[in-house]
């Protein structure tokens, strides 16, 4: 992909101008694992589990000194932060796999940190399971925030897809009897309140900020008012889905560590498998994806060249809605069984926010809704590893992340140009 | 544009331009899109409600029967809601009776001091919908001071109400910094905000150094607040309401000082109406953009003084309500103008007042949140109400004006 990079106009990155900031946020963040985690860190062991259960090739378990791991981790991160940098004075910009590489290590130092002592270990394989379950609506609903984004219309109303996606899935998956059923209706249910959205953005010109806004407001109504006054009466009859059976990948669910993590899944983590790359390959591989992104960037040239401005709208804005639906349903009949009130908690804001962190461009939002994904899981096991930590500080991380990533401390982020403006046909 | 706009007729009756512009005008519009927002409530509640569901399984049998259900659970719904929001009929005597009022009132003073704050970003061209994590930091300010703070009567309050306003200001210019130095989308930012003050909050609920609760179990929760800090009563102690009343009203007199006479205002609508005209006009936009995101969110630090100085027991992290996110619908029903803050306000406090009536009354009071937003969306979106009542577009203003000045021209 680095010949796309490059050209102008293209992908948001290509506005990238090789900065400072990152090196030396790599810098101070490799010092506070140096000195805070290992110099003046926590004595004592810590654990690594990597094998859960029955996994052909069982990895056995790790157990290393907490100093050790988090100096020697500390001196690693502060030596990619040096080649960074490096790389900055040749005026080039620090590659993405470095920032993966980098948080990676970030990573096994702050469980390792956390974990130490504790004798349940650094849980590996259910840390890894539960992100990506967790980051499926996140995912999902990015993916519908950069369908809409990149043809320029402002999606603030993923939280009400969501929320659609998630009710319509269980009762209707309750009610044929059928989860797939289910699924399919969330995705169309979705894909119509979609359509509210596109038509009065495009074709009414409403402010589509507002828009956005007052579905969201809507669905939430519309959905506590039948979940209190009809679904919650007859539970058993309305809101008792169940959840799809896992479907383990031969062979490949019996790779360590990662085959339990990612192949022996839902049928809503496997269909995220294919969305995400399937997306990326159209909007950056196909004339249809140069329509739709041109449509985004500068409305009046593509409608020039005789592209349906109107239309490339409304049609990206409803087929993002419907991922955004199997978003939803990924929480119901996905992961939890039943539909609560408000069950998406606001995983709609933040799957904007993802948007912006991966640049509306498909693999890197997928990367920012898993890092949202760890978050919410690691509050929950810091929380029993070790207790008495401020678990609100860690949920805050991802938040802040995202502020300082869109304050442009992390590279200048461009949205698509046109994005949240109308465009009257002259 | 203008060869294509002459050759639309231009001679037009006075008598119906007139009835156009009644017709698209705003009170009209605004009437109608409560009145149907009303009616699909009534949709709601019917469809959904057992007995008429059971009574209309046997239309045949009896209809008439089938009918009064229907018009039962509006009486009961709707019922309610006037009962619960206004004047109890039921009640013995006149101070039974009118505490509905009151109450309605006292949950629309925090509704309509935070919806004033979301107002004044809207008109400045700003959409804000940062007042849930501002009202979140001004709660834990104005809770600090409260159970942390010894002081005499009435200073204690307004200590405590200062900070809260000063904590939610600080809130909001950091929003108005990252927009106007580094180019953030303030509805990002806002919601990140939101994010960061919730976390920010429970943490400061759990922490025995900021407010949790002297003797305390696990949950987070604060001590009550002094007396001395509390908003007391304002109609005796027969009534729940308080002197945030007052607060409310106050600020109301405040924001329409402040926009409508005040050269502040002038430059905050300057901006709103065209950023670069007013750039152009020698106004700092970048500086307005950080006044007018302090100014809002002190606003809303009102409404968190208001909820935090007013609660019995400790504060929780309840105790937001949703008013921060509630402000947006309230200034957008509102048309960010002070008078119409006050009615939009006034309007979902009695939603607020009349829910637990309904609730007592066998109706889901949850339709009101479908009947709110619903009101809004039809208001925010005005094609859709004049496509159902078939409303004429507002009449070519601007046509006439260009032929004006065509003829003076010649």
């Amino acid at each position: 992909m680095g010949k796309i990079e490059v050209t102008p106009g293209m992908f948001s990155q290509a506005e990238l101008k090789p900065s400072l900031k990152a090196s030396i946020s790599m810098a101070v963040i490799g010092l506070i694992v140096l000195l805070g985690f290992g110099v003046f860190g926590k004595t004592g062991d810590v654990r690594f589990v990597w094998s859960e259960k029955q996994e052909l090739i069982k990895l056995p378990d790790w157990t290393v000194n907490s100093m050790t791991l988090c100096i020697s981790v500390g001196v690693i991160l502060l030596l990619l932060a040096a080649v960074s940098l490096f790389w900055n004075r040749m005026n080039r910009i620090t590659p993405i796999w470095l920032t993966v590489v980098y948080g990676f290590f970030a990573i096994m130092a702050l469980l390792g940190w956390l974990a130490t002592g504790a004798p349940q270990g650094v849980q590996m394989v259910f840390i890894l399971s539960n992100t990506i379950v967790l980051a499926i609506p996140l995912i999902l609903g990015g993916m519908a925030g950069i369908m809409s984004e990149r043809v320029g219309v402002v999606n603030i109303a993923i939280e009400g897809q969501l929320l659609t996606g998630a009710f319509v899935s269980s009762v209707v998956g309750t009610i044929t009897g059928n989860l797939y059923v289910g699924m399919i209706a969330a995705m169309v249910a979705a894909g119509l309140l979609s359509m509210v959205l596109a038509s009065l953005a495009i074709k009414y010109l409403v402010e589509q900020i507002i828009i956005g806004v007052l579905l969201n407001v809507l669905v939430i109504g519309i959905t506590n008012f039948l979940h209190s006054a009809w679904v919650d009466k007859d539970r058993a009859n309305l809101n008792f889905p169940g959840t799809f059976e896992k479907l383990p990948i031969p062979v490949l669910s019996d790779i360590p560590i990662i085959g339990q993590a990612l192949f022996d899944n839902r049928i809503t983590v496997y269909l995220m498998f294919l969305i995400v790359p399937i997306l990326w390959y159209v909007l950056f591989r196909t004339k249809l994806g140069l329509r739709a992104r041109s449509v985004g960037e500068h409305p009046l040239a593509a409608d020039t060249v005789g592209i349906n401005v109107a239309k490339t709208r409304f049609w990206w804005v409803t087929l993002g809605g419907m991922v955004a639906g199997l978003g939803g349903a990924a929480l119901t009949i996905g992961n939890v069984g039943s539909f609560g009130r408000e069950m998406s908690g606001g995983q709609g804001f933040i799957a904007l926010a993802v948007v912006i962190l991966g640049r509306w461009q498909p693999i890197y939002v997928t990367l920012g809704a898993l890092l949202f994904g760890f978050t919410i899981i690691l509050r929950v096991w810091a929380n029993q590893v070790s207790p008495g930590i401020p678990v609100d500080f860690i949920t805050m991380v991802p938040y802040l992340v995202t502020l300082i990533a869109v304050a442009g401390f992390a590279g200048k982020v461009r949205p698509p140009a046109a994005s949240g403006q109308p465009y009257v046909k002259g | 544009m203008s060869k294509k706009l002459i050759p639309v007729k231009a001679e037009e009756p006075k008598a119906e331009s007139v009835l156009r512009e009644i017709m698209s005008g705003d009170p009209v519009r605004i009437g109608l899109s409560i009145l149907l927002g009303f009616i699909i409530g009534a949709v709601f509640m019917v469809v959904f409600s057992e007995d008429v569901v059971d009574s209309w399984s046997q239309f045949g049998a009896d209809p008439n029967y089938a009918l009064s259900t229907v018009w039962w659970t509006l009486q009961d719904g709707y019922g309610a809601l006037f009962s619960g929001s206004i004047y109890n009929l039921n009640a013995d005597n006149f101070i039974d009776g009118i505490r509905p009022l009151t109450e309605t009132l006292r949950f629309a003073a925090p509704l309509v001091m935070a919806g004033l704050g979301v107002a004044l970003t809207f008109r400045v061209g700003l959409f804000n919908i940062g007042a849930t994590g501002q009202i979140m930091v001004g709660l834990a300010g104005a809770t600090f001071i409260s159970t942390r703070v010894e002081l005499p009567q009435i200073l204690h309050m307004l200590l405590a109400v200062m900070v809260a306003v000063l904590c939610a200001a600080v809130w909001g210019i950091i929003v108005g910094i990252l927009k106007a130095r580094f180019g953030a989308h303030e509805v990002i930012v806002t919601i990140m905000m939101n994010y960061v003050a919730t976390s920010l909050f429970t943490f400061f609920l759990r922490e025995p150094a900021f407010l949790l609760e002297a003797n305390g179990g696990g949950t987070p929760k604060s001590d009550q607040p002094a007396d001395t800090a509390r908003l007391g009563k304002l109609l005796g102690p027969e009534f729940n309401l308080h002197y945030g009343l007052i607060i409310a009203v106050l600020s109301v007199v405040a924001y329409w000082w402040l926009m409508e006479r005040s050269t502040f205002g002038f430059r905050f609508r300057m901006v709103g109406h065209n950023a670069s005209a007013a750039k152009a006009a020698g106004i700092k936009v970048e500086n307005t953009f950080i006044w007018a995101l302090a100014i809002s969110a002190g606003f809303s630090g009102l409404a968190a003084a208001n909820q935090a100085l007013s609660i019995d027991g400790g504060l929780t992290t309840s105790i937001e309500a949703g008013i921060g996110f509630d402000a947006i619908t309230v200034a957008l029903l509102g048309g960010s103008r002070a008078g119409g803050v006050v009615l939009a306000g006034l309007l979902f406090g009695a939603f607020k007042a009349g829910a637990s009536s309904m609730q007592v009354a066998g109706v889901s009071p949850e339709v009101l949140g479908v009947v709110k937003a619903l009101i809004v969306l039809f208001i925010a979106a005005p094609p859709i109400i004049r496509a159902i009542y078939r409303l004429p577009k507002p009449g070519p203003k601007m046509l006439e004006a260009v032929k004006k000045t065509e003829k003076a021209g010649k």
